[in-house]
């Protein structure tokens, strides 16, 4: 459905935009019907910047993004198929006004003359388990965190989107509400809506995504099946981020010390190695690494 | 026992009222003990914090003691408390990102600071102190824009403690950082608390699987009210209140996968401290709830150093 293909961004920096950043390195990942993919990165890995150029918030660099197989074009007939939720509900929604206005703005926007425009309000309420009489007519500040986001993602299904862009939408929410939010999107996902899961928490992204992503400095480390990656991660960089997670029932333990990786600092071609089937990865340079013995690697240094 | 909290209660005065944020808490931290601080937003935890520290304008001590060291700290008394900050009492706060003065460098900063205790700047311990968290000496020469998000909370945690406080109260210092800097961050704290830089720490944090990763024992809070305290093993396998429990099992691990297992958060929200309900707090969303969680539960010791605020426990 969505479909990345060596997507780049160059950020220019500097007084006169004389230094060049490259926030993105050519990322390449689909994201399919009923599909959750996790983004997974630190800060500064491009994640956020990733999910901005689906937007179309961000024009990119080189690459291209298609949805549908059509290049991504923003606009209204773009909207009504992706839309996106952020990490802050409270910044997102304007205090003047109340906020069920992000429905009525969409309906002046996409659907001007719909007679049964309560039962479509009411219909993705109760999808994203809200009752309409504790969020109508009430302003933001009434209500929660939780609420806020899961109101923001009934506009989304108002639309009948069919990809979702959810950056860190559970990180300002408490334990209590957070597995809530996460569980609703693993049920909308049952009705076939694709997500794309940003994400720098490990155990949430697990948590939900067939598929995982993971990025470092704007380029994709290590990515396939949940399962594979998580239970078995080849990168170094995922073994490393995967030991610092503290859990509930272990104590940390040490990983193996990371080094840089090779296959970055030749400038690697941008290409993964298919380590096993639905499992790919962006070193196969480094000792040690499982890669490696999968292809005759180049030796390294 | 290094701290011991006797019934505090800790008021915010607003527009609308008194906010009973910390309302009769109490509990003790041993030398050489780190307490992990848990909750959820709106609980009590930075409140509690802040109160053994400096309490701002809008706090207002409504009862209770705070004992440390065997003498008790004037905490409604702000010039009769500065004394002891930084000597006795040390806070490493939840923006340490911007505790830093932007326009000194570091080192001629950690000098004023030290001057205005009374207190000559020893080189040669500062430098050993940096050793201990990984950072150069080289920063000392740099402005705090120059480094990095957790080279600065770790910077911060040398100079919240360069005194050798008996007690460093944390507030949420690893929240904004990426999980590979925390994991440094956290075990840094615990090294000094090992080699001595402090006598006993209270780490308060949302995430309580960080907490388990250092802190010896676990106090969880709710609605500005003590729930369960325990060792942190115990909090975590053996939790005895209903809202711990739930807590904990509304947490997602790595491993844990949606369509294999699947988590439930808690129905409901905490309820408002400005005229909190009578009887047990977590009464309303508690699936175990019956008539006598009317009555308010005491926190009692149901096995040793096993606390817990609840009828059914």
């Amino acid at each position: 459905m969505l479909r990345l293909d060596g997507v780049t961004k160059v950020y220019k920096v500097g007084a006169f935009g004389g230094k060049t950043m490259t926030a993105v390195d050519r990322v390449s990942f689909d994201v399919g019907i009923g599909e959750v993919v996790s983004l997974i990165g630190e800060s500064g890995s491009g994640k956020s910047t990733i999910g901005r150029m689906i937007l179309g918030l961000v024009p990119s660099t080189a690459g291209s993004i298609t949805f549908d197989g059509v290049a991504v074009k923003p606009g209204k007939a773009y909207y009504r198929n992706v839309q996106g939720v952020f990490q802050d509900p409270f910044s997102s929604y304007n205090p003047v006004f109340k906020a069920d206005r992000v429905f009525q703005m969409i309906r002046q926007e996409y659907f001007p003359g719909v007679a049964d425009w309560d039962e479509r309000v009411e219909a993705a309420l109760a999808a994203v388990r809200l009752s309409p009489g504790q969020v109508l007519h009430k302003f933001p500040h009434q209500l929660s965190g939780g609420q806020l986001q899961r109101l923001l993602i009934a506009r989304a299904l108002l639309l009948d989107i069919k990809l979702l862009v959810a950056d860190e939408i559970t990180s300002m929410l408490d334990a209590s509400t957070r597995i809530d939010v996460l569980n609703l999107l693993a049920d909308l996902k049952s009705r076939g809506l694709g997500v794309l899961y940003i994400t720098h928490d490990l155990s949430l992204g697990n948590y939900l995504a067939e598929r995982t992503v993971v990025l470092r400095r704007g380029a994709v480390v290590e990515m396939g099946l949940t399962d594979l990656v998580f239970g078995g991660p080849l990168h170094p960089y995922t073994r490393q981020l995967l030991s610092a997670v503290p859990r509930l029932h272990a104590a940390w333990e040490d990983a193996d010390p990371v080094d840089t990786c090779l296959y970055h600092d030749k400038g690697g071609s941008g290409g993964l190695l298919e380590a096993e089937p639905g499992h790919f990865v962006a070193c196969a340079a480094l000792p040690g690494c499982r890669g490696a013995a999968v292809s005759p690697a180049s030796p390294s240094g | 026992m290094s701290l011991t909290v006797n019934g505090l209660q800790v008021y915010y005065r607003t527009l609308k009222g008194e906010v009973k944020a910390l309302d009769g808490v109490s509990f003790s931290v041993r030398d050489g003990e780190i307490l992990g601080l848990a909750g959820e937003s709106g609980c009590g935890k930075t409140t509690l914090g802040k109160s053994l520290i400096r309490m701002d304008g809008r706090m207002r001590h409504a009862g209770g003691t705070v004992e440390l060291d065997g003498e008790r700290l004037p905490i409604a008394d702000d010039a009769r408390m500065n004394p002891y900050r930084f000597h006795k009492v040390s806070l490493i706060p939840q923006y340490s990102m911007s505790a830093m003065n932007p326009t000194r460098k570091i080192g001629k900063m950690v000098g004023e600071l030290l001057r205005s205790r009374g207190v000559k700047l020893d080189r040669a311990d500062l430098e050993a102190r940096l050793a201990q968290v990984e950072l150069p000496r080289e920063v000392l020469d740099r402005y705090p824009i120059e480094l990095s998000g957790g080279m600065k909370q770790r910077m911060v945690m040398v100079i919240s403690t360069l005194l050798n406080p008996s007690l460093l109260v944390a507030d949420e210092i690893t929240s904004a950082l990426d999980v590979s800097t925390q994991k440094a961050v956290a075990r840094a704290l615990a090294g000094f608390r090992d080699t001595g830089f402090v006598k006993s720490m209270i780490f308060i944090t949302h995430d309580i699987s960080l907490t388990y990763q250092i802190a010896d024992s676990i106090m969880i809070m709710y609605a500005g009210k003590l729930a369960e305290k325990a060792p942190a093993r115990t909090i975590v396998t053996a939790p005895r209140h209903p809202y711990t429990r739930m807590l904990i099992d509304s947490l997602p691990e790595v491993g844990v996968r949606y369509g294999d297992k699947k988590l439930s958060g808690i129905p409901g929200s905490p309820p408002s401290l400005l005229d909190p309900p009578t009887g047990c707090r977590f009464r309303d969303r508690c699936p175990l709830a019956f008539d006598k969680c009317a009555e308010e539960p005491p926190a009692l010791e149901v096995e040793p150093d096993h606390f817990v605020a609840c009828w059914k426990a």
